[in-house]
């Protein structure tokens, strides 16, 4: 059995622990167009900031080829795929037969068209090597502009804060993290930034990047009219899923490549997985991109089991992060900000003055979601609450209290959850 | 494998698992000095949850299909062998709170008492029975397998 | 009155280099003794609170508390201790009646420590119990007076028909420990200790909980005055009835469990209101003769078809004696006598203090009158009431009691630490408490584990004791007051005893 893997993230991980679990035998190939070890993606702002070193970006350890008996093909791009005769074709013009193969080929940064994005000195913040890259002009950047005020966004902020650059964030919607949070949720955040003097311009975005003689980024026009001075733009709106290999190839594909529960793709023995993947939303109850790590690492596992013929299926994903903005730990899952109209009752807890903000989003008895700023401390049981689908009636009330724990279910469950294995 | 269990029926709510779990992961292991002159003071990784008159101690239930090592993004968090505890590299945690967002049981603490990292049981290794345990008075805590 | 002139009783001290501020003291004090302070980081104490329990001291993970008696003392004088002055310090603050928990605590003499057992030299050999058979079962109820034996075809067969029979391993039982008294889990722990190790525990009058009808056929189930959870199931139950008369702490009055004790569950068991007073009535409405004893006797009998000995505890007063006989002639197969130092969960400390007779005098004056009277073999004699140890039992046993029954002894192996503050109801050691949050502190596997320990151990050592005697059977040592002699005893408590001084 020759398993090939397209990508080298987190679902490539996942698959290769989850080929592994029961093939120690079949062969198994991984090619990444990036020229490193498997490392942490999310660890890159991390490296910006300096706060870990590159002996420390990595996933696995560096023996986590050799011990699961992975042939590398790093620094090699996929960039043809015949189902047919069942090859991937690589950028140096080689092919690479499989028997099983998964596309885990992540997602790429979108760029929308601006006016001057051309120039240099504007980039996106995704890889390693953009985080290289910037830490290399970081002495020289003065004033630094980030378009989007998401994730991507303020990790890349957070790893300038560290060396005192000068900072605006220009963001679409009327908060940062708009995603990710609610309103009050953001305002905690908000308030610190301003503190630490981050500049935020809200409800507008990149009108045009000016350049001066030699091409470089000098400054930018807002669509509100509004002009800065720049020495860099990163453009952090977002990702979207890899699907550039299988474009041309019968593989379904919607907004990202369609798959099943165990992570098959329209076709025979094409498996997807991760940030290129539109699996199961467990809160949505539909196909959804769900671009975080932990969801890729899962996928990449059921396909891998699924790829040696034990089915295990993907139990479905849902929204979650875990984001620290200027030293205050939020911690957010599922739908944070339901509609007005559709059943949906929300419990809050607003303590500004210790920083605490907690929201419970309730549907049906269930929870479906949650916020959790400055008190994060077992947000987990939240997260089992709303995977496990457990009614929360009888404990609803104490749903936000800063001592809610296990202690607060039903005799029976709780009994259940310590006397018992999680899966 | 072998895991911890809580007897709420039984448990006194007296705290002395937390107290000898600190003891177990200090550096010194004295009990007085774990707690009068030693810094850093290590967490407790098993905590007492307490309602009323409930209460039980709780800790990491080392799950089959553990969410933290799934969540983990730096790969700190492993399991140590096919059957073994999932155990912790301090080094490699950035203290992410990412395990902290999906453990159902809410058994990994955050310890911010020098750099931000992840704390939780690691059923104290190379130990034959986990400090909680060998120190219940009540023996509301046992460690056992059961499967 | 806000202001109390009575001095703390203990004296609680904290060592603060090895206190680790773990707040366990805190925590485990019932009696909010232990306080912390968040802004200093210390932790406090009031002594004034303190029981002298131990549960702090035990718990206490870096053996940083002590707690003694307060050196601090009153002007005594012989007269005018310091307990009488606290005493009315104390009824002066509250006008009430001064209840107290567990046994008599007055300095009465305790004969047990002045009789001594006999051991065998030269002319007749001791027993080495670990190399031959020695025999402790005892079979408590009426004997009859003598044995009809058939003889057919060569084989012999009994015509008698015998009354029923409660078999022990050991001549040792646990005393009526009420549920309500006690806690639930303390219940268990009796219940499944008595069971397993082939003895009987007894209900008290707190009834059988549901959870313990499981152990019932090594119950002994108690109908007193108040009738607390007396009915058809839990009668049928049990592996005999003991119709309890008087009690050796309190005689005279009806036991008493406060409302803080009845707890739902308690409530539910013996069949009276959450909160409510659990008040017995002094005597047994229908019973004022011995007469009258005779038809409950006999009406319990009757009820469960004279398939299980009735049992009659009284306490030990001073015509003991003849009432025990009026009570053997009223149909009773075992006579329970309960001394002056039995124990309670609740009594008026005067009464306690005051009323009864030793059961030592007890037991040899029954069992003289009942031997005197030809009547000795219809029933069998328990004792209880202060029984410390193996000897004590065996004592017992040789002055003429059938089996004892031990009632602080089982609860100090469960953790008891005897600081007499059960009627509060605030154990801290789970033991005689109904709140939830105390009563979990009594793990009921280790308390029935530390019960089995204390009746192997006892075991043992009675068979040491018999083994040193020359006898191979506790059925040999009964009555049998040649193997004790007395010392430092009166002619008067010799020849109430019936044993003579050691040296003659």
């Amino acid at each position: 059995m020759k398993y090939v893997i397209i990508g080298n993230s987190a679902a490539a991980v996942g698959c290769v622990e989850g080929i592994r679990k029961y093939d120690s035998d079949g062969e198994i190939l991984l090619v990444s167009k990036e020229p490193y070890a498997t490392y942490s993606r999310p660890l890159i702002s991390y490296y910006l900031a300096g706060q870990v070193d590159a002996r420390h970006m990595g996933y696995r350890p560096a023996s986590f080829y050799k011990t699961h008996r992975v042939t590398t093909l790093l620094g090699s791009e996929a960039v043809g795929l015949d189902t047919k005769d069942k090859s991937v074709r690589l950028s140096d013009g080689r092919t690479v037969a499989y028997d099983k193969l998964l596309i885990a080929t992540g997602g790429v940064p979108f760029v929308p068209p601006i006016e001057g994005s051309d120039a240099e000195g504007v980039m996106t913040f995704t890889t390693w090597d953009d985080a290289k890259r910037l830490k290399r002009l970081v002495p020289r950047l003065k004033k630094v502009v980030i378009l989007g005020g998401g994730l991507i966004g303020i990790k890349a902020m957070e790893g300038l804060q560290a060396h005192g650059t000068d900072i605006t964030v220009v963001e679409l919607m009327d908060r940062i993290l708009g995603l990710v949070l609610d309103k009050t949720a953001t305002s905690f955040l908000e308030r610190k930034l301003k503190e630490e003097g981050v500049h935020l311009v809200k409800e507008t975005t990149i009108k045009k990047i000016h350049k001066d003689n030699a091409g470089r980024a000098v400054g930018v026009t807002l669509e509100n009219g509004r002009e800065l001075a720049t020495d860099q733009v990163i453009i952090a709106i977002g990702v979207r899923p890899n699907i550039g290999l299988v474009k041309d190839s019968p593989v379904e594909t919607n907004r990202g490549i369609v798959v099943d529960y165990f992570m098959r793709t329209s076709e025979a023995d094409v498996y997807a997985a991760g940030d290129v993947a539109e699996a199961d939303d467990i809160l949505h109850h539909e196909p959804r991109v769900i671009p975080i790590l932990p969801n890729a690492y899962k996928q990449g596992k059921v396909a891998g089991s699924s790829m040696t013929g034990n089915e295990i299926e993907y139990p479905g994903g849902m929204v979650m992060n875990s984001v620290e903005v200027g030293g205050i730990p939020a911690i957010s899952a599922g739908i944070m900000n339901p509609p007005d109209d559709e059943g949906y009752e929300v419990k809050r807890l607003i303590d500004r003055k210790n920083g605490v903000y907690r929201k419970m989003v309730i549907r049906d008895n269930r929870l479906v979601g949650f916020i959790l700023i400055g008190a994060i401390d077992r947000a987990g049981i939240y997260t089992g609450l709303i995977r496990e689908g457990v009614n929360i009636s009888p404990f609803k009330n104490h749903l936000t209290d800063l001592d809610f724990g296990v202690i607060c279910f039903p005799k029976d469950l709780r009994t259940y959850k310590i006397s018992n294995v999680y899966m | 494998m072998k895991r911890v269990y809580a007897k709420e029926e039984i448990c006194a709510g007296c705290r002395l698992c937390e107290v000898w779990c600190v003891v177990a992961h200090s550096k010194s292991g004295d009990i007085v000095k774990a707690f009068n002159s030693e810094f850093p003071r290590p967490l407790p990784r098993v905590m007492v949850e307490e309602a009323g008159p409930f209460s039980f101690a709780l800790q990491c239930r080392h799950c089959m299909e553990p969410p933290c090592i799934e969540a983990c993004m730096t790969g700190a968090m492993f399991r140590d062998g096919a059957e073994g505890p999932v155990l912790h590299d301090p080094e490699q945690c950035v203290g992410c709170w990412m395990c902290v967002m999906v453990c159902p049981y809410g058994a990994i603490a955050r310890d911010v008492t020098i750099k931000k990292i992840a704390s939780k049981c690691d059923l104290c290794q190379g130990e034959e029975e986990p400090s909680c345990v060998a120190h219940c008075p009540n023996e509301a805590l046992v460690f056992e397998d059961r499967g | 009155m806000r202001f109390s002139y009575a001095l703390p009783e203990f004296l609680v001290e904290r060592d603060l280099e090895r206190c680790i501020r773990c707040k366990v003291c805190v925590r485990q004090c019932a009696f909010e003794a232990h306080c912390y302070d968040e802004e200093t980081d210390t932790v406090s104490v009031d002594s004034s609170k303190c029981v002298g329990c131990l549960r702090c001291v035990t718990m206490c993970p870096t053996s940083a508390l002590i707690v003694r008696q307060n050196p601090t003392s009153f002007k005594e004088n012989a007269s005018w201790t310091g307990r009488a002055i606290k005493d009315i310090f104390k009824q002066a603050e509250t006008g009430g009646v001064l209840l107290t928990g567990m046994g008599n605590d007055r300095p009465y003499p305790i004969y047990w420590d002045h009789i001594l057992l006999n051991a065998s030299q030269v002319t007749n050999p001791s027993i080495d119990p670990l190399r031959e058979p020695m025999e402790l079962k005892t079979y408590l109820g009426s004997k009859p007076d003598r044995l009809d034996i058939k003889k057919e075809n060569g084989k012999l067969t009994l015509k008698t028909r015998l009354a029923p029979q409660l078999e022990l391993r050991m001549p040792v039982m646990f005393s009526a420990l009420s549920y309500g008294a006690i806690s639930l889990n303390a219940s268990k722990a009796l219940a499944s200790a008595a069971k397993e190790f082939g003895t009987y525990c007894n209900t008290g009058e707190g009834g059988l909980h549901r959870d313990l009808f499981q152990y019932a056929d090594r119950t002994i189930v108690q109908c007193a005055s108040g009738r607390f959870g007396v009915y058809r199931d839990y009668l049928q139950a049990g592996a005999a009835i003991e119709i309890k008369i008087g009690q050796g702490a309190k005689p005279g009055i009806g036991g008493h469990l406060p409302g803080e004790k009845v707890s739902e569950e308690v409530s539910k068991t013996r069949m009276i209101p959450v909160g409510t007073d659990a008040l017995s009535p002094a005597p047994h409405h229908d019973i004022y003769s011995i007469e009258d004893l005779r038809q409950l006797i006999y009406a319990l009998k009757e009820a469960t078809r004279y398939e299980k000995p009735v049992s009659v505890k009284i306490a030990a007063v001073h015509n003991a004696a003849a009432i025990a006989s009026g009570m053997v002639r009223a149909g009773a197969d075992i006579i329970a006598l309960d001394g002056l130092r039995g124990s309670t969960g609740a009594a008026p400390t005067r009464i306690r203090n005051n009323v009864g007779i030793p059961i030592e005098l007890a037991i040899a004056s029954v069992d003289r009158r009942l031997r005197e009277e030809g009547i000795r073999q219809r029933a069998s004699l328990v004792a209880a009431g202060g029984f410390r140890n193996s000897a004590d039992v065996v004592k017992a046993i040789a002055l003429g009691a059938d089996a004892v029954y031990i009632g602080t002894s089982a609860l100090v192996a469960m953790g008891c630490h005897v600081c007499q503050i059960c009627y509060t109801g605030k154990c801290n050691w789970g033991i005689a408490t109904q709140d939830p949050y105390l009563e979990k502190r009594l793990n009921p596997e280790i308390a029935k584990e530390r019960l089995l320990n204390l009746l192997r151990a006892w075991e043992h050592e009675i068979k040491e004791m018999l083994g040193g005697m020359g006898i191979n059977a506790i059925e040999s040592l009964r009555g049998n007051r040649l193997h004790l002699r007395g010392v430092g005893l009166s002619d008067t408590d010799l020849d109430i005893l019936g044993i003579l001084p050691a040296g003659r």
